[in-house]
């Protein structure tokens, strides 16, 4: 073919339609600040209720995973990020649904095959990029305290 | 006869004798719902995972086309089928009871197309009295295989396509009285990269290889697009028609108001939140068996080129930093007259 590659990749980013950027912040930006909204009021309704802050925060922890992992059972959390985007990602609660959909999913494989082995697939990255970055800037920050820089 | 370079045309053409067509729920709410012969409500279809669902659609198909066609099965002399999931667990699980000697195809979304070329091919070369062609794909198991868990959130690209759920089967012959329409000819395409490596733009990345066959076709048969009544793409959906169409028209082809797609035909992108078209290789088989052929049995259209189209893409050569290559094979189906 006379194309080549290089000018069908630029030929086919032309005609190929993508999302519109504004109203896809917007929308991220709206869903992902209620939920921020939702955990702030459980925290709060916490404390009134008597608890520390630290005892506050990990039941509203626990709230939004759960409320996250009941919405993704029901399929409800995939239409939520459809619309939302990062803005339903992002939070604890996109995190929780990106862990239990595919151990829905790979249930009928078995239960060390299927969920045990691939109930991380999605999550798995997040997990260990998360550990092995808090493990670098945790020597990072050892560095700098052995100096008194910190 | 062969023909060309890549074509063969058949001196005494093949005929379909049969054609059945099941699909998923949402497949019977778009545009061709009243035109498949049933319309499963329930996407497990009875079983209880959705590789068994699939292949009790491949069951269920074969069963009805031969039932339609009043065939008996022993008849029946080769069966060429395929699906999309790893190692053909559909076909190869949904096809154990038929007990039909089997080739297992794999051409991706093309499958349809492979499997009418070579069928047609064994009953012209007279190595079978009857064949069947089939080819399905399910929405959530090709979900599980390609992309994402069913349940993970994710926002889809405009240029991403919806797999059908949905199965075609005809049973081809050799008697041109008993037929509903005839392949007279097919032109069997090659492996086109052109580089893409999006996996959710895949007309992008097929719509060279449709480009390909076709032209390929009107090489070998010496013919252009005014010889067909419609010209037919498996799954390119709205961004690959385009590439198509912007493709034939730099040769001096226009294809706008002869070419269609099953993709395109399957869903209402408007209603049914199918960007970019249907795909899978139960769309074309099942439009194929729902859409095309009666039209062709009826006279509405004389000829008709069918060009499933494959995009070559596995999640290993993807990870990998592969391109996605892609095929589609030409098949030349045309009206009975008396």
């Amino acid at each position: 073919m006379e194309i080549n590659k290089k000018a069908y990749e630029a030929y086919v980013k032309e005609v190929t339609p993508v999302h519109k950027r504004w109203p896809s912040i917007f929308r991220a930006f709206l869903v992902g600040g209620i939920i921020c909204t939702l955990g702030q009021l459980c925290t709060s309704l916490f404390i009134n209720g008597g608890f520390e802050k630290e005892v506050a925060s990990a039941w509203t922890t626990l709230i939004l995973i759960a409320s996250s992992v009941i919405l993704t059972g029901l399929n409800i959390y995939p239409k939520i990020v459809k619309f939302g985007g990062a803005g339903a990602l992002v939070p604890i609660t996109g995190f929780a649904n990106s862990v239990v959909a595919p151990a829905v999913e790979f249930k009928s494989e078995g239960q060390i095959f299927g969920i045990g082995c691939k109930i991380f697939t999605i999550a798995g990255p997040v997990i260990l990029y998360g550990i092995l970055s808090s493990w670098i800037l945790g020597v990072i920050a050892y560095v700098l305290m052995a100096f008194g820089i910190l | 006869m062969q023909l060309g370079k890549a074509s063969v045309k058949f001196e005494e053409p093949p005929v379909i004798l049969s054609m059945a067509s099941i699909v998923g729920k949402k497949e019977g709410e778009g545009p061709l719902g009243k035109m498949f012969d049933m319309v499963e409500q329930d996407d497990m279809f009875g079983a209880d995972t959705w590789e068994k669902a699939e292949s009790t659609l491949q069951k269920q198909t074969a069963d009805l086309a031969i039932e339609k066609g009043d065939i008996r099965r022993k008849d029946i002399r080769y069966l060429f089928a395929g699906d999309l999931l790893g190692q053909l667990i559909a076909t190869s699980f949904g096809t154990v009871d038929l007990e039909i000697p089997l080739f297992g195809l794999f051409g991706a979304c093309s499958t349809m197309g492979e499997a009418l070329n070579l069928g047609s091919m064994a009953i012209a070369g007279g190595f079978a009295d009857k064949v069947m062609a089939m080819a399905s794909s399910h929405f959530a198991t090709a979900e599980k295989q390609f992309r994402f868990p069913l349940g993970y959130g994710n926002q889809r690209p405009y240029s991403s396509s919806w797999t059908v759920t949905g199965c075609g089967s005809v049973v081809l012959g050799k008697h041109k009285k008993e037929g509903i329409a005839a392949i007279t000819g097919i032109t069997t395409g090659r492996m086109v990269d052109m580089g893409i490596r999006d996996s959710m733009n895949m007309g992008a990345a097929m719509a060279p290889s449709a480009f390909h066959t076709i032209q390929q076709n009107f090489d070998d048969f010496q013919v252009d697009e005014s010889y067909y009544d419609k010209i037919i793409t498996g799954d390119l959906g709205k961004v690959g028609r385009t590439i198509l169409l912007d493709f034939m028209k730099n040769k001096g082809h226009n294809l706008e108001s002869v070419h269609t797609d099953c993709g395109l035909e399957i869903f209402d992108s408007e209603t049914q939140d199918t960007h970019a078209g249907g795909s899978g290789c139960g769309c074309s088989a099942s439009v194929l068996c729902s859409y095309i052929l009666p039209k062709v049995q009826s006279g509405e259209w004389k000829r008709v080129l069918f060009v499933p189209t494959g995009a070559l893409l596995s999640t290993v050569s993807f990870n990998e930093g592969e391109t996605i290559p892609g095929i589609a094979h030409g098949v030349v189906i045309e009206h009975i007259g008396n």
